[in-house]
């Protein structure tokens, strides 16, 4: 035998971004595939691509990226070993196997690279995106457990344009009476202080302690803020950070690895978990390198994937991608918002994280809530961990439209799906669920109802 | 809560403590109709802002008016419609190739000082109510206190960048853009200003100095005004602006801003 002359493979930043399915961002970066049969094309290029390719050529050069430098030293090849030989379309077709079940995706979870990921997710229908994201559960676990089989959980949501105190309160108690909130009660703050933050941590500790909640807080400030909070003393459960897949995109938001990592340890030296130790929470989004100017040339989706490898240095609580919440610049309509969901909640699964969804758009996005409610099913189907609760889906201190504890509602009510367990004995145990595990209308004897700072507004 | 009350006053209670749309009140774990209805109304707003098309002469005809004569020209941006400008906003910081010689054309020995522009940005809504009532404020006052002003520009489809662009070719000191800011569901004409010394390709926004939320509810136009004459005249003196320049206008005497409503 000998080889006859082939074409030399193409780069694989290109690869990937001409087999990347259509969206704005990827134009805007003048990376994108010019034709659909070039799109198709590359797919089947990118199909066939070894999947060791992908450890042998990183995309960022790992003398000048930490993110690269995390991504292959914190392989494992020994979780790669069975899927070694396989090239990407290969990879799918295992995904997709009956006999390829979440622990054998989870067993070779630390052999796979975010490149790998989401090389396969770009040549993945919808539907398989959403069937082999429905095989693999993630549970991670602080006050609560979530993840498991049969569960969506939700993040309530309860920003105030000026942080005003009684107005989160009275948001927060509006999503508790509607079955939300066994995520986290997470604040994105409007003033970014030590002050500020502890304000609101001692707040959210208050009600969480005082009214025995199984759930956890976290107020959304920088991670240098946090530090800085817990330092002083202020009761802080969850540590957050917005994080992306490049280390210049990283430092634009004023992050590096070695800062996550001392705010991990800080927030672990807090020991507020009760059922277990997982203490950060991440947000990511595509678009976010780009915005930063940090994107290398890659596609906005693999480098997505590759903020997922930061996260899962840290054994996250949670992990949301903030999905149409960056504009049409990134992700033009609700088409490109539907796809990018599913994929982002496919490479976060895969690689191991427990992954929820800020399902959102902006007005100037060719979307509207009805987009939002076909991308919440289908993740729900998918398996997702938690979506975001928003009084109404107006977040009227970002300026962006979410999902609302009605919307989680009603995907818990088709689905059949539980709030996280200790929660939901919680909403059974106050009052809020009948026998059925429907939502009951408040009754007086719920404490929290008469909290101090609800009742001095009567 | 006392066991009389009803999950209404409950409600009522909530909306007391916040804009945000709670007590919302459910049907099973459903949205009653006319909270459904609401909210599309209020998303169909901020589209119908959004979407609305610029009838540019009527406003360079308002602008005119209200600044007692100053001169408009209209000019577009690289963005040839609504679509590409809205997935595009490198295109809407450029301007169309025909627009630099009209810009040129105004061009003086020794230049002007300022370079008003006016766009529709991302809400049309915006601007027809809001700019001209900015400008009719701030341009008697900028006259008096000794500005050379370049007719006013209304540039169609634009991003704040843009400035740099009219700016430079005009030869301006510095420039000031109004354009309308991506629609709230509670506010869809909202306008934003954004002032820059030395308007140049290649600028970055931290060189920009910004005031928002300009509407009947938020910053009222007067007030907009007087604060963007403030941080003019301190840029003008102090040759800075944006970072380097921290607006201190609040020392005049402003009507604090309203909360937005959300409904």
């Amino acid at each position: 035998m000998f080889n006859l002359p082939v074409a030399a493979p193409t780069p694989l930043p290109r690869l990937l971004a001409l087999a990347s399915p259509a969206r704005s961002g990827d134009q805007l970066a003048g990376v994108a595939a010019e034709s659909r049969e070039q799109r198709v094309r590359a797919q089947q290029e990118l199909a066939d691509t070894p999947l060791s390719r992908f450890l042998e050529e990183p995309l960022v050069p790992y003398e000048s990226d930490e993110v690269t430098r995390l991504i292959l030293d914190s392989h494992d090849p020994v979780a790669f070993a069975p899927i070694r030989s396989l090239s990407v379309g290969q990879f799918r077709e295992w995904l997709l196997d009956f006999a390829t079940d979440g622990a054998r995706i989870e067993a070779v979870s630390a052999g796979l690279t975010p490149e790998m990921v989401a090389a396969a997710s770009k040549i993945m229908a919808n539907q398989d995106l959403i069937l082999v994201a429905s095989k693999r559960r993630v549970v991670t676990r602080f006050r609560n457990t979530l993840g498991q089989p049969g569960t969506l959980a939700v993040r309530l949501q309860p920003n105030h344009p000026t942080d005003d105190p009684k107005g989160i309160v009275a948001a927060i108690l509006d999503g508790l009476l509607l079955g939300a909130g066994d995520a986290v009660i997470g604040i994105n703050p409007a003033t970014d202080s030590v002050r500020s933050l502890e304000v609101l941590s001692r707040l959210l500790d208050d009600l969480i302690q005082g009214h025995g909640i199984p759930t956890q807080g976290c107020v959304l400030g920088h991670v240098t803020t946090q530090i800085r909070a817990i330092e002083a003393g202020v009761p802080i459960d969850l540590v957050f950070q917005s994080i992306a897949g490049t280390e210049a995109a990283n430092a634009s938001f004023g992050v590096h690895l070695g800062l996550l990592r001392e705010a991990q340890q800080a927030a672990l030296s807090q020991n507020r978990g009760t059922v277990g130790r997982n203490v950060m929470y991440f947000e990511t989004g595509q678009g976010s390198c780009l915005s930063a100017n940090a994107h290398h040339g890659i596609d906005q989706q693999t480098l997505e994937a590759r903020a997922y490898a930061v996260a899962r240095a840290f054994d996250p609580f949670l992990v949301n991608t903030v999905v149409g919440f960056i504009g049409p610049e990134y992700l033009a309509d609700g088409k490109q918002i539907l796809r990018a969901g599913l994929e982002d909640h496919f490479c976060g699964k895969l690689l191991g994280l427990p992954m929820g969804c800020d399902v959102c758009y902006t007005n100037h996005a060719e979307a509207d809530q009805d987009d939002m409610d076909a991308l919440l099913t289908l993740l729900a189907v998918a398996g997702v961990n938690y979506v975001m609760g928003v009084p109404g889906a107006d977040d009227v201190m970002l300026s962006y439209q979410s999902t609302s504890f009605h919307d989680a509602w009603y995907i818990r009510q088709v689905l059949g799906l539980r709030p996280a367990p200790e929660f939901d004995a919680w909403l059974a145990r106050v009052g809020l669920l009948d026998d059925a595990g429907r939502l009951r209308s408040p009754s007086d004897r719920l404490p929290f109802t008469r909290h101090a700072l609800l009742e001095d507004a009567r | 809560m006392n066991p009389s009350e009803t999950p209404a006053d409950l409600g009522a209670a909530l909306r007391r403590r916040t804009h945000a749309r709670v007590g919302l009140g459910r049907v099973g774990g459903s949205l009653p109709t006319s909270a459904l209805l609401d909210f599309r109304l209020s998303h169909a707003r901020a589209r119908d802002a959004l979407l609305r098309p610029l009838d540019a002469p009527a406003l360079a005809d308002a602008v005119a008016a209200a600044t007692s004569g100053c001169r408009v020209l209209t000019v577009d941006s690289a963005a040839p419609d609504l679509a590409t400008y809205l997935v595009r906003p490198d295109l809407g910081r450029s301007l169309a190739p025909s627009a630099i010689p009209v810009l040129e054309a105004e061009r003086t020995t020794p230049p002007a000082d300022l370079a008003l522009v006016v766009s529709e940005g991302l809400s049309t809504l915006a601007v027809e109510n809001h700019a001209a009532e900015v400008l009719g404020h701030l341009v008697p006052s900028l006259l008096a206190d000794g500005w050379r002003l370049a007719p006013i520009v209304l540039v169609r489809r634009g991003r704040v960048a843009v400035q740099d662009v009219v700016g430079s070719v005009l030869g301006v000191s510095h420039a000031l853009i109004l354009l309308g800011e991506r629609p709230g569901l509670g506010t869809p004409d909202s306008l934003g200003a954004y002032l820059v010394h030395e308007p140049r390709p290649g600028n970055t926004d931290a060189r920009r100095n910004c005031v928002s939320n300009i509407h009947a509810a938020g910053l009222r136009p007067p007030d907009a005004a007087s604060r963007l004459l403030w941080l003019l005249n301190a840029s003008r003196l102090r040759r800075v602006s944006g970072v380097e320049l921290k607006d201190e206008s609040d020392l005049l005497q402003i009507r604090p801003a309203e909360p937005p409503r959300t409904s």
